[in-house]
């Protein structure tokens, strides 16, 4: 017989108990009621924050349990517990019987009581719905016709309240962070990473003072004042509340269920509470007396409730309950791992602090200095991935070569294979070194068959060079002719100023290249301007469609694209592709990118009809090319009554810009004229969105086989600023991306990611900004329509025959059928694929 | 049929016609065939048609080398054959027909491999 589960709150963890209970409930045991007190389904309450940077409410969707066994009651308070009849009665007065009941109610921000602390323009952190109201004040405060800059009170110097502050920042306002403890992320990081961190924060334009609380906070003319405790007023417009959070156990206690000395649903390692059919999970949990604020032990938490339902005897175990964090706020790393403030009875601290390069090391070790027991990073946590896993074990060297710049680099070697290499899905060296010898290769592959590394990804690194020594080869070679990549390749060609394939092969490579780096190296001398690219040598190396500037098609026909900037055409623009195409034959489509494609050219028509398209005005649209294709708008504030800025405009002025650009992969893009998106920009590899100041940037988004929404790059920008960021962000994939690459899994590869990306495009962080410009300056300068470079040179358009001894003679098989009034490739007759025979 | 086509030595084209790595499409009594001109200079012919797709496009892959063997890159879906024996050398159950190649006085002439057999 079915039982009934109830399950009291829809946060992560109750998401992840419900999602674990089905995946193995086979049998269907349990029949689920969900009750929700958010009118949402539930998110990823940890990105939170990336909501005001653009991320909608679906995008931070956990996804729905789209089964008849779960039942998920959004907007549902429960108000109470009756465990004799084992019973839940929520706030519409409906009663629930449970079988076993579990807790997931989480926390509520915990709120100092300070006086004026209800006021219009205080806010706390938590929710979505207080992210929006949020936005709103934030967007209220910066209408107000008054002088000065807005700004915002954030409360608390946590985690939390960073997160909080660099919001504020997003939105427009200026952070002032106050912090009770004397120094930011008191629970992460010691003194010493804690006076690092705060110079790295105001470095961000976020105004840090700690030692002191905020006293009151009165209204004052329409905004607020927030006076602290050293007497100091600041004011402000909006005031957040993050000071951390409390186990939301209310209702633990009114059910008269034992609480923790400091909140939270007492229970067992077996997540269980005195009562044994009621359980509890997450933040609201005490587990042995202690509540944890992350989501990695909740999750565990909810994977051994789940068990447990189901008959097992998963135990809560002490990794699980690892506080370790890494992150990198505000542009700046962080980690902290283990006994990272030293409270072990004789623990030694061992410290490096170079205020000088911004980064900070502590590592904790046992009184001998033989066992690492913990640690703080600041500044650079790039060894935390090495070090974390280290915690409890014998130390592989003196703990000062282990953190000293350039020091010992800590190789997976030095773990036991019982050391977890990823703290988020306990996937330990040996189950790595298991997965390797059964036959993983690639970083990908581990992520698939271990789950190492799908979480926060900081083991990423240590799982590459566990993949080395493990006898795995990581070729970055690009083919049997170049051991150099791509990126590599590029430096070559540019620094040695080489202008040809057989030159860069014979210095450079073996043999005479192949269909994989032939097109590479054409790409990379059109991407620095050499010449056209059919010039000479280079013909020999264009790939499919650059050979005859135009898209091959299954039988070998071909279409044409003109450009079309924007996707903006005259009638008279229409009438002659309209006239092309009826008087070739043509079959013709809109394209998604707001164009006219035109099918079923043979190669020697392509000269004549082109000498008709520039004759008219049009140019090639390079649909045939690894280039820039379109720059897709919507109609924008010129006839749009909800537009906010010129969007085809801007579409036209950037389109025509990196025209012809050659690049790794094709490039898309797209210009939205409000937050409507209808240009569907973020699907893009640099989509823009305007708003009502200025344009939002995005990039590396992507549709094709693996969609995916473009991230915020930079908000608010005027036009120059965002010109001056896509010219770097185009150079510099240009530069380094693979072969094939779109940006935004050249974005996902790069150590660092988008953050990575915005130090070096947007902080200059590798100080090659103004080459990255110059070089598109370069590119802008240089551009030349290649149709016309063709129709303007006899020898390059001698090749546009069928054959060498019948020049104007069609491919014979070549035929046609009418289908909707237009033709079309005549089916294909079957092809044998086998050894032909030749003569008898 | 295909025989009697090419049965003897058939003159195309001007060698110089031929850029080096750059192949070109011949018409020979309706039958096609692609030529390419290696780096070094050797000239070779194989049936224009790529079986894989069926489209007649051989003459317009990439020209280049694997190990060493002088390849043609299918510019549809990207199958690599030698210019030698025009075995495909990405699934070596698949061959396009190869020709005898003569260049003489500057002409390139071509006839079906089968009378150098019968000879």
């Amino acid at each position: 017989m079915t039982r009934e589960l109830v399950v009291v709150g829809h946060g992560m963890v109750g998401h992840r108990l419900v999602a674990a209970l089905r995946d193995r409930d086979s049998t269907g045991t349990w029949h689920v009621t969900v009750l929700g007190e958010e009118d949402r389904p539930a998110y990823d309450r940890v990105a939170l924050s990336s909501y005001v940077d653009g991320r909608t409410e679906d995008e931070l969707s956990l996804g729905t349990h789209d089964d008849p066994l779960v039942d998920v009651r959004r907007g549902t308070s429960v108000v109470g517990i009756d465990r004799e009849e084992r019973l839940v009665r929520t706030a519409d007065g409906e009663t629930i019987r449970y079988d076993a009941l579990v807790l997931a109610t989480g926390s509520v921000p915990f709120v100092p009581p300070v006086p004026g602390r209800e006021l219009p323009g205080c806010f706390v952190y938590r929710t979505l719905d207080d992210l929006d109201s949020i936005k709103a004040a934030a967007r209220a405060a910066l209408g107000r016709p008054v002088p000065g800059r807005r700004s915002a009170v954030v409360v608390g110097g946590g985690l939390l309240g960073l997160e909080a502050a660099r919001a504020m920042r997003s939105l427009g306002l200026s952070p002032q962070v106050v912090e009770i403890a004397p120094r930011l992320m008191p629970v992460q990081v010691d003194e010493g990473g804690g006076a690092l961190l705060r110079t790295l924060v105001e470095r961000q334009a976020i105004a840090v003072r700690c030692g002191v609380s905020v006293a009151g906070i009165v209204a004052d003319r329409g905004r607020l004042v927030a006076q602290l405790s050293d007497g100091i007023e600041l004011d402000a417009d909006v005031v957040v509340f993050s000071a951390g959070i409390r186990a939301a156990d209310g209702l633990a206690r009114s059910a008269g269920l034992a609480v923790g000395e400091r909140g939270g649903v007492l229970v067992d390692d077996r997540c269980r509470t005195a009562d044994q059919h009621v359980w509890a999970v997450g933040e609201c949990a005490a587990l042995e007396g202690r509540t944890y604020g992350l989501v990695a032990p909740g999750y565990a938490m909810a994977e051994v409730v789940a068990d447990r339902l189901l008959g097992g005897d998963a135990r809560m175990t002490p990794a699980e309950l690892d506080m370790s964090t890494q992150l990198k706020l505000l542009g700046v790393d962080v980690a902290s791992f283990g006994d990272a403030h030293a409270t072990t009875e004789g623990a030694l601290p061992v410290v490096i602090n170079d205020p000088v390069a911004g980064t900070y090391a502590k590592l904790v070790v046992s009184d001998d200095a033989s066992t690492l027991l913990g640690g703080v990073l600041v500044g650079d946590a790039s060894r935390y991935a090495a070090l974390r896993p280290l915690v409890g074990q014998a130390l592989p060297a003196d703990p000062v070569a282990l953190i000293a710049p350039g020091a010992v680099e800590l190789g997976a070697d030095a773990l036991p294979d019982g050391a977890q290499v990823c703290s988020c899905n306990a996937v330990t060296k040996g189950a790595l070194r298991e997965a390797i010898a059964e036959g993983a290769c690639t970083v990908a592959d581990l992520k698939a068959c271990t789950r190492a590394g799908t979480s926060c990804g900081s083991c990423v690194p240590l799982l590459k060079t566990l993949l080395v020594q493990e006898g795995v080869e990581v070729s970055k070679a690009l083919c049997e002719h170049f051991a150099a990549s791509r990126a590599e390749l590029f430096e070559i060609v540019a620094g040695a100023g080489i202008t040809t394939f057989s030159d860069l092969v014979a210095r450079h490579g073996t043999g005479r290249g192949c269909d994989v780096c032939k097109p590479v190296v054409a790409s990379i001398l059109a991407s620095l301007g050499r010449g056209h690219i059919l010039a000479g040598e280079q013909a020999s190396l264009q790939d499919t469609n650059d050979r005859f500037l135009a898209n091959m098609q299954r039988d070998g026909t071909y279409s044409v694209v003109p450009r079309v900037p924007g996707g903006e055409i005259t009638p008279d623009g229409l009438i002659v592709i309209g006239e092309v195409a009826r008087d070739f034959g043509l079959y013709t489509k809109i394209t998604g990118g707001q164009r006219i494609d035109m099918f079923g050219a043979r190669v020697e028509q392509l000269p004549e009809i082109w000498r008709r398209l520039v004759d008219a005005g049009f140019e090639s649209g390079h649909a045939y090319g690894k280039a820039l294709r379109t720059v897709k708008s919507c109609v924008g504030s010129t006839w749009c009554r909800y537009g906010q800025q010129d969007s085809v405009g801007l579409a036209v002025e950037l389109e025509l810009r990196y025209r012809g650009l050659r690049s790794p992969h094709k490039i898309k893009s797209g210009v939205s004229g409000c937050a409507r998106e209808c240009a569907e920009a973020r699907s893009k590899d640099f989509g823009i969105i305007a708003t009502e100041t200025g344009w939002n940037l995005y990039v590396g988004g992507n549709g094709g086989f693996t969609p995916r929404h473009a991230d915020l790059l930079v908000s608010d920008v005027d036009t120059e600023t965002l010109v001056r960021l896509v010219d770097r962000f185009l150079m510099f994939y240009v530069r380094t991306a693979d072969r094939l690459q779109r940006t935004a899994s050249w974005i996902e590869a790069m150590e660092g990611g988008l953050d990575h990306l915005r130090a070096v495009i947007v902080d200059d962080s590798l100080g090659i900004c103004a080459d990255l410009e110059a070089a598109m300056a370069a590119h802008v300068a240089s551009y030349a329509d290649e149709w016309t470079g063709v129709l303007a040179d006899e020898e390059k358009l001698s090749r546009f025959v069928s054959f060498v001894n019948a020049p104007g003679s069609p491919d014979p098989t070549i035929s046609f059928v009418t289908e909707r009034g237009q033709q079309v490739p005549a089916p294909r007759t079957p092809v044998l694929i086998g050894i032909p025979e030749v003569g008898s | 049929m295909t025989a009697a086509v090419l049965a003897t030595w058939t003159p195309v084209c001007r060698v110089d016609q031929l850029e080096p790595e750059r192949g070109v499409a011949a018409l020979l009594d309706g039958r096609q065939v692609a030529l390419f001109r290696t780096h070094e200079g050797s000239v070779h012919a194989l049936g224009n048609v790529d079986p894989f797709s069926g489209a007649a496009v051989l003459s317009r892959g990439i020209v280049g080398d694997r190990g060493g063997v002088p390849t043609v890159a299918s510019p549809v879906y990207k199958q690599v054959f030698s210019l030698v024996d025009g075995t495909c050398l990405d699934d070596p159950t698949v061959r396009v027909e190869v020709y005898d190649v003569s260049v003489d006085g500057g002409i390139v002439a071509l006839r079906a491999v089968s009378q150098r057999v019968g000879r």
